[in-house]
């Protein structure tokens, strides 16, 4: 292995440069250049909208109703019935159109969003290509859900063929698109389960779901919302439940198993087939939640292991923006045998004309209104053509590879820990680790630390679901989207910050110091007579605050 | 595409792998995946497409796409859920800009802008409705009326829902599936309340005599899918509310300039669909629901959604804006299968263009727009109505929708559309199917989009395609 330099002011490899805490730089202490580099946020103190405006001023401008049109109507008013007439106009703020413009721009300017690192662990970062926000504003936007088949030949094209990508890379039959998020893929399960079950007369007998504790929280709610119980594993010493304790909970009770493989941990489950075998043989149906799909895409198939039915996150998995959260879409996808069950309509084709298919007698009808989120699905069908079928297992392998290069960094971080620290084998996309050593020692916590992360331009990390089984935790995420030298300038922030919190606890504590806002107080919003979830509430609230801000 | 690394993956080349596998202390990536058994990884080939850059890619769906024809190079005058409304081009300036699509959900602490954002949005519908919470937003109205019967449930206890009628059938089957309860013998139980065949109106009469202390909730709408404007709110609050049960209003918020929201009669939790403003169609894309109730603990503690809220930060005199961490902690993230309902991602993408697009409107705004749409909209009636055999169904008040009958002509409602389409033109949303008693109807939306001109294209075309 040739001694190579990633760049020319990193040092070499023989002595690693995230070690040379000496020569750190960055985050607003007059230091420039080195691996974590000097940061401070835009700050605008932008005010709120609703102290900008100005009476009189405005930022659209209707045109009036031609002559004709309101000689043959007369008044508008006419048409509304007086009980329900609006009498005061609403309290919003008169701001003209330069303004709103360079108000979001500058809460834009506030957002760290995309513009730098952010490995938000169990989200999978990707890029997602700029040309798909293109074709989303160019061709998609006006296009209305319920026109006539003959006119949207295109997306429906695009969404028979996204369907069959997505068979082959999970040995599913059929998919449906109409889910909104992952989450609601799980809702689509719950509610085909229940209606299976009715179907053939078994529901009042089957009515629990078994699910593993680090499996998505998603699973146990939409379980419960469809009106089943919940029986939750416990993880054992390797951080998956023992098969044991799923051969003892399952019995002719059992509806299905929901779960997630890897877990959140990182961790995955090679007792899989023989899960799936308990829980067929116990008269169950088996649903396999791949929002960790980015460490496996390409490498094993759903199908193949012997799952019923399954869910993929096209907004993260397949190279969709997450928007802060959402718009989402989830693919779910199922056997053959279950496929009269999804929801309607589905994508079909006779060879000529791609058609929606509302014929179907059996569905669970519909989780969301109309057939999907369109432009998501035209971008994952792009992502799937711009990575390529080599390029989505060179995705999960350089996933993977970059969360072990991490782990590895990471591993002489003062005070941190790996979750399961017996597990010596290698972890998948991510890994949860834990700062309990650290909080121990100097009674900084993983919230101080991810805030303080924030000040040298990274995002916050993802700390963990609840819950949370180690103590102070953070998931990291690398996914394939960030460079061997953004690793390291993480790990190398990491590092930083946990030194700081040994030697300077109270600047961790009250970070943080770059930001566009200082620390933020989450406590007291959990008391109803401060909470504001409107500014008409705030100002009742705390009349004391006035038009300042 | 074998030059060097992929675009999108910086850590591409062998090289790069190479020297990390030697810091991991690995000889092969496939080490890496040790803890997936042989037996369960796949070693076949993948019939997939191989890499395209983005040249070709571009060219590829823009051919693929041209076989659409879209409502911009058409005119149309479909609705019935989603509607084609202005979309001010600030709002797409904005809800594009990077920071704001991201790859990530962030956090509080690196994206105060955003948050701020949400704050806005949540703040200024909330004047929109004269309701002083307002959630985060689900994926749709049918959600969010979901959601909230199953909030009246947690309550009040009860299983009863009433709902009108005149609902969109896509919201109903979307609301069926919220109406399950685990651990009860019963599930939640939703009924129909008749409308007045003449104006489209719910028949108050037999909502008194189905409402009773067995019911949760009572759901209307205004306007109603059918387009009407629902004027007996203030009766149908009360009447739910002599019963004990929560009232819950679903409405399109583009209306509450000109009507009165339903939180002034008595509606408790108020839901809708913020696609309006200025969120595109989107092939159904642009969905998104809304929550707003009182600020009341009872009602806050049981939204299903996460909650945002403006607070103090560290430094005196500035505002931040951070989620509720008890609501999280309620909600199913915190409490699994114990949580107030479902919770993940959701919509929160299209909360910046509705708030820039609030921004814009202003109180004039709605105004403007809502009397524009009815002028137009009755305009359009008016003319529509003058061909033979063509009627309006129902009432003369509603907004932007409306329904066109057919039967005294010698087309059905399809063959009009099938018609209209060869001269550019996408007729309204056929019900027939839907509302048999309404006869051979189609329900068209006209909006501040349409011009007299287009409306008077759409009259001209319509009386060349009927004969009577």
């Amino acid at each position: 292995m040739s001694q190579q330099k990633d760049e020319p002011e990193m040092g070499d490899e023989e002595t690693p440069e995230w070690a040379q805490l000496s020569e750190l730089k960055g985050a607003r202490e007059g230091q420039r250049g080195g691996l974590v580099r000097e940061y401070q946020a835009q700050t605008w103190d932008e005010p709120l909208i609703f102290n900008m405006g100005r009476e009189g001023r405005r930022g659209i401008v209707f045109p009036e109703s031609e002559p004709e049109v309101t000689d043959t109507v007369g008044e508008s008013t006419s048409y509304v019935p007086d009980a329900v007439r609006r009498e005061s106009e609403p309290e919003l703020p008169e701001v003209s159109k330069p303004w709103v413009l360079r108000h979001y721009l500058h809460l834009s300017q506030e957002t760290l969003g995309f513009t730098n690192l952010s490995p938000w662990g169990t989200c999978t970062m990707k890029y997602a290509s700029k040309l798909g926000e293109q074709i989303e504003s160019q061709q998609l936007a006006d296009l209305h859900p319920l026109q006539d088949e003959e006119t949207l030949q295109g997306v429906l094209e695009i969404v028979y063929e996204l369907e069959q990508y997505l068979k082959e890379l999970t040995g599913m039959d059929r998919f449906s698109f109409q889910a909104a998020s992952g989450t609601q893929s799980a809702f689509v399960f719950t509610s085909l389960l229940r209606a299976y079950l009715e179907d053939r007369g078994e529901f009042e007998q089957r009515n629990e779901v078994i699910t593993t504790l680090y499996t998505h929280a998603c699973s146990p709610a939409t379980a419960n919302v469809s009106g089943f119980d919940v029986i939750t594993l416990q993880p054992g010493d390797n951080g998956y439940p023992p098969t044991e304790a799923l051969k003892e909970a399952v019995s002719d009770r059992t509806a299905a198993l929901m779960v997630v493989n890897p877990n959140d941990l990182g961790i995955y489950n090679p007792n899989m087939k023989e899960w799936v075998d308990i829980v067929h043989d116990a008269g169950g149906l088996c649903f396999y939640d791949q929002a960790n799909f980015n460490s496996t895409m390409g490498i094993s198939r759903a199908a193949d292991i012997g799952f019923d039915a399954s869910q993929y996150m096209l907004h993260k998995t397949f190279g969709n923006p997450k928007g802060g959260l959402g718009p989402a879409a989830g693919a779910f996808g199922c056997t053959e045998e279950l496929s009269e069950f999804l929801p309607s309509p589905v994508v079909t084709y006779d060879g000529e004309t791609y058609l929606l298919d509302e014929d179907r007698p059996k569905s669970i009808g519909k989780v969301r209104e109309f057939w999907g989120n369109i432009p998501l699905l035209v971008k994952a069908y792009m992502w799937i053509h711009a990575m390529g079928g080599d390029g989505i297992i060179e995705g999960s392998h350089l996933s993977v590879l970059g969360n072990n290069y991490l782990d590895t960094l990471l591993e002489d971080v003062p005070g941190l820990s790996k979750s399961v620290e017996d597990l010596s084998q290698h972890r998948m996309e991510m890994t949860r680790h834990s700062w309990g050593k650290l909080h121990e020692d100097t009674g900084v916590s993983t919230i101080d630390i991810r805030r303080r992360l924030t000040d040298f331009g990274i995002d916050a990390y993802w700390m963990s679901h609840e819950p949370w089984t180690y103590p102070e935790p953070f998931t990291p995420e690398m996914g394939e989207m960030h460079s061997k030298e953004n690793i390291k300038t993480y790990a190398e922030a990491i590092r930083r910050i946990a030194l700081e919190a040994y030697s300077e606890p109270e600047k961790v504590k009250n970070a943080p110091h770059n930001q566009s806002k200082r620390r933020v107080d989450e406590a007291r919003i959990n008391d109803p007579d401060q909470w504001a979830l409107t500014w008409r509430a705030f100002k009742k609230k705390f009349p004391e605050w006035g038009e300042s801000n | 595409m074998s030059k060097g690394s992929h675009p999108y993956m910086p850590n591409s080349s062998e090289e790069i792998k190479e020297e990390m596998l030697n810091t991991i202390g690995a000889e092969t990536i496939e080490e890496l995946y040790e803890q997936i058994p042989t037996e369960l990884q796949f070693h076949g080939d993948f019939d997939l497409p191989s890499a395209k850059g983005e040249l070709e890619l571009k060219r590829q769906v823009e051919e693929i796409l041209s076989e659409n024809k879209s409502c911009d190079e058409n005119l149309n005058f479909r609705g019935a859920g989603c509607w084609q409304h202005h979309v001010p081009a600030v709002c797409d300036e904005i809800s594009e800009r990077r920071e704001f699509l991201t790859s990530e959900w962030g956090s509080p602490e690196s994206d105060q802008g955003r948050n701020q954002a949400w704050f806005e949005f949540c703040s200024q519908l909330g004047e929109l409705l004269e309701l002083d919470a307002v959630g985060m937003p689900v994926y749709s109205w049918g959600n969010a009326a979901g959601f909230a019967i199953r909030m009246a449930h947690r309550l009040n206890g009860r299983t009863q829902v009433l709902v009108p009628e005149t609902i969109g059938p896509e919201r109903l089957e979307v609301i069926e599936n919220y109406r399950r309860l685990a651990g009860s013998d019963d599930d939640l139980t939703i009924e129909t309340v008749a409308y007045d065949r003449e104006t489209g109106r719910m028949n108050v009469d037999e909502l008194s005599e189905k409402c009773s202390t067995e019911t949760t909730a009572v759901y209307y709408e205004t306007p109603t899918y059918l387009g009407t404007i629902e004027s007996q709110a203030s009766e149908i609050a009360a009447i739910a509310h002599e019963n004990g049960a929560e009232c819950i209003a679903g409405v399109d918020p583009i209306t509450l300039g000109i009507l009165d929201t339903p939180a002034n009669h008595g509606a408790d939790i108020v839901v809708g669909t913020t696609q309006p403003l200025g969120v595109h169609m989107n092939a159904g894309g642009g969905c998104s629901g809304f929550l707003a109730t009182r600020d009341e603990e009872a009602y806050v503690v049981e939204y299903p959604t996460l909650l945002l809220s403006a607070t103090e930060t560290s430094r005196e005199g500035e505002l931040g804006f951070a989620f509720m961490p008890e609501q999280i902690g309620r909600s199913s993230y915190g409490e699994r299968e114990e949580g107030n309902d479902y919770t993940g991602t959701s919509v929160f993408l299209w909360t910046i263009r509705n708030a820039v697009y609030l921004s814009l409107m202003g109180p004039k705004g709605f105004k403007e727009v809502g009397g524009l749409m009815i002028e137009r909209a009755h305009y359009a009636a008016d003319k529509l109505s003058a061909i033979d055999g063509v009627t309006i169904e129902l009432s003369s008040e509603f907004f932007k929708e409306f329904l066109v009958n057919f039967d005294d002509t010698q087309q059905t409602a399809e063959e009009v559309n099938a018609a209209l389409r060869d001269r550019g033109i996408f007729g309204g949303h056929v019900v027939s199917d839907e509302f048999p008693e309404l006869g051979d109807s189609a329900l068209y939306c006209v909006t501040e989009v349409h011009t007299k001109e287009d409306i008077d294209q759409l009259t001209t075309a319509m009386r060349e395609v009927i004969s009577t």
